[in-house]
């Protein structure tokens, strides 16, 4: 008899990153830009490390990038991904000055720093949907 | 109050470096304890500062309760992952300097091969929240995942290659061939390194550390409480921490390359009074082969993006210009969170280093590296 797989890991969204993980479901890349200064950052946090204001709009990312770095994971280090090696994670800065690390679909052979990218959602369950990037 | 000099450390200890220790971890911390004070010529009692490593369930109750001690005057954490043991020293010296303490022991022990594996943990750590949040359900897991880009841009934009990388991990088992209480026990070749399995692109099964079970421990005492001790004085020199920007994500980080050492070096040189052409050995956390490549520049012995030649030329050797990680470090003696460093670096000023003694080492460095970038580095000097 098989033994089940843990189950894949789910972020457990807090009252800052919530908005991020909504937009997710609705295929909006959503980032925080300081309502005071207008320094976009990223990952959700409190605080805005220019001004040091609370205060928050959310904007969409535009969904283009180019690629910063990467990695080719080949060595499952949660059971949940076993199945899906070797996978490749691309480091992407976005135009909103900003970056994000997502999976790459497409040969990562093709992979250079500067590679333009493009932004796509894959749903991975119900509750969630992750970005990924091919090739732009 | 200036802390050059006013602080050595006067013990070392260690313990068996295994895959199965059949000890428990306060059983481990206690025993390299032990081997530490008596390598001091101290009496357990006499301890009166403890900073044990956080995040192994071991707390400075735990000595007052198995030592007996009456009068411990400061218990406190680094918490910088694999730079927490150098770290230490530096908070270690603070406290002897200003007075609070005479003798602070600075253990650590883990069942890191027979217990939980240390490369899945990183969800109950707040550091690296922001990692487990955003990053962990896209599949990035483990350190090896999490450092793989940072190496995978110096490699595009310097050149640097994976037999480089290579070399740092040959001449390190070289090392730990001579060691006597190394995990690793026969020789690693080039050939070997590049065929062994990807683990995370670029890094191979032999750009990684090890995991390991066992403890280890060193004793900062005060200057003058020291000089009539067993040992001779291994004086701190100079130390430092340092923390990269954006600590808790190296993706946000607006460089991939800088490290905390970057800051911290040029910090511990200066407190120290010599030049990286003053030191004979260096002990350099070694996580995984680029982390050591990045950190020599980081540390002055190269030009940034010059890590690749340099080790290339055979520098890093035990015979070349600056010997590096003589006893094998965690690549290939055993993953102590670098205090098995600090261990060496003590044993080679002393000239007790047994067949890896650098001839005539008077002055060393020790760094530490965790949290995806935190640094830390003790430059030492035998009086
Ligand atoms: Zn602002």
């Amino acid at each position: 008899m098989n033994t089940p797989l843990p189950p894949r890991p789910s972020p457990e969204p807090t009252v800052d990153s919530l908005p991020y993980w909504t937009g997710l479901r609705e295929h909006r890349l959503c980032l925080q830009q300081c309502a005071a200064c207008g320094t976009t950052r990223h990952y959700p946090r409190p605080l805005c490390a220019t001004c040091f204001s609370s205060a928050v709009t959310w904007i969409n990312a535009q969904g283009t990038g180019e690629v910063h770095s990467w990695t080719v994971a080949h060595h499952a280090f949660h059971p949940a991904f076993k199945s899906e090696l070797p996978y490749t994670l691309v480091t992407v800065d976005l135009p909103e000055g900003v970056r994000i690390l997502a999976p790459f679909r497409g040969d990562s052979a093709d992979l250079r720093l500067g590679l333009p990218v493009r932004l796509i959602f894959e749903e991975i369950l119900p509750e969630l949907t992750l970005p990924a990037f091919i090739r732009g | 109050m200036p802390l050059h000099r006013q602080g050595v450390i006067s013990g070392i200890g260690e313990t068996a470096y295994s895959k199965l220790s059949r000890k428990s971890v306060l059983a481990l911390h206690l025993e390299a304890s032990l081997a530490a004070i008596a390598d001091a010529g101290l009496h357990p009692t006499d301890i009166d500062g403890i900073l044990p490593y956080g995040g192994v369930g071991v707390v400075a109750e735990d000595f007052i309760t198995n030592f007996g001690l009456r009068d411990v005057r400061l218990s406190a954490n680094t918490p910088l992952g694999g730079a927490s043991p150098v770290a230490a020293v530096q908070t270690a010296l603070a406290a002897v300097a200003s007075g609070i303490c005479r003798h602070v022991l600075i253990p650590i022990g883990r069942n890191g091969a027979s217990g939980g594996r240390i490369s899945t943990r990183l969800r109950e750590m707040p550091q690296f929240r922001a990692q487990a949040e955003f990053e962990l359900p896209m599949g990035a897991f483990a350190p090896a995942q999490i450092y793989a880009p940072m190496a995978r841009r110096h490699m595009e934009l310097y050149g640097t290659t994976s037999r480089h990388f290579a070399e740092i991990a040959v001449s390190t088992r070289d090392n730990a061939l001579l060691n006597g209480n190394a995990m690793m026990t026969t020789p690693l070749t080039v050939e070997a390194h590049q065929s062994s399995r990807l683990i995370a692109d670029p890094f191979h099964l032999y750009d990684c550390s090890l995991e390991s079970d066992g403890g280890a421990a060193v004793i900062v005492s005060r200057a003058d409480c020291a000089r009539d001790l067993r040992q001779p004085l291994i004086e701190i020199l100079g130390v430092a921490e340092g923390h990269p920007d954006s600590p808790s994500s190296i993706t946000q980080r607006p460089d991939l390359i800088p490290i905390g050492l970057d800051k911290a070096a040029p910090r511990a040189f200066a407190m120290a009074g010599v030049t990286h052409k003053d030191i004979d050995v260096a002990e350099i956390y070694d996580c995984f082969t680029y982390v050591v490549l990045r950190q020599l520049e980081a540390l002055g012995f190269c030009g940034l993006g010059e890590g690749g030649p340099f080790v290339a030329s055979g520098a890093i050797r035990l015979k070349g210009a600056l010997p590096i990680n003589t006893h094998g470090g965690l690549l290939s003696q055993a993953h102590l969170v670098g205090m098995n460093h600090i261990v060496e670096l003590v044993r080679q000023l002393r000239g007790t280093a047994g067949r890896a003694q650098v001839k005539e080492a008077r002055i060393g460095l020790v760094t530490g590296y965790g949290d995806m970038g935190d640094g830390s580095i003790a430059i030492l000097a035998r009086a």
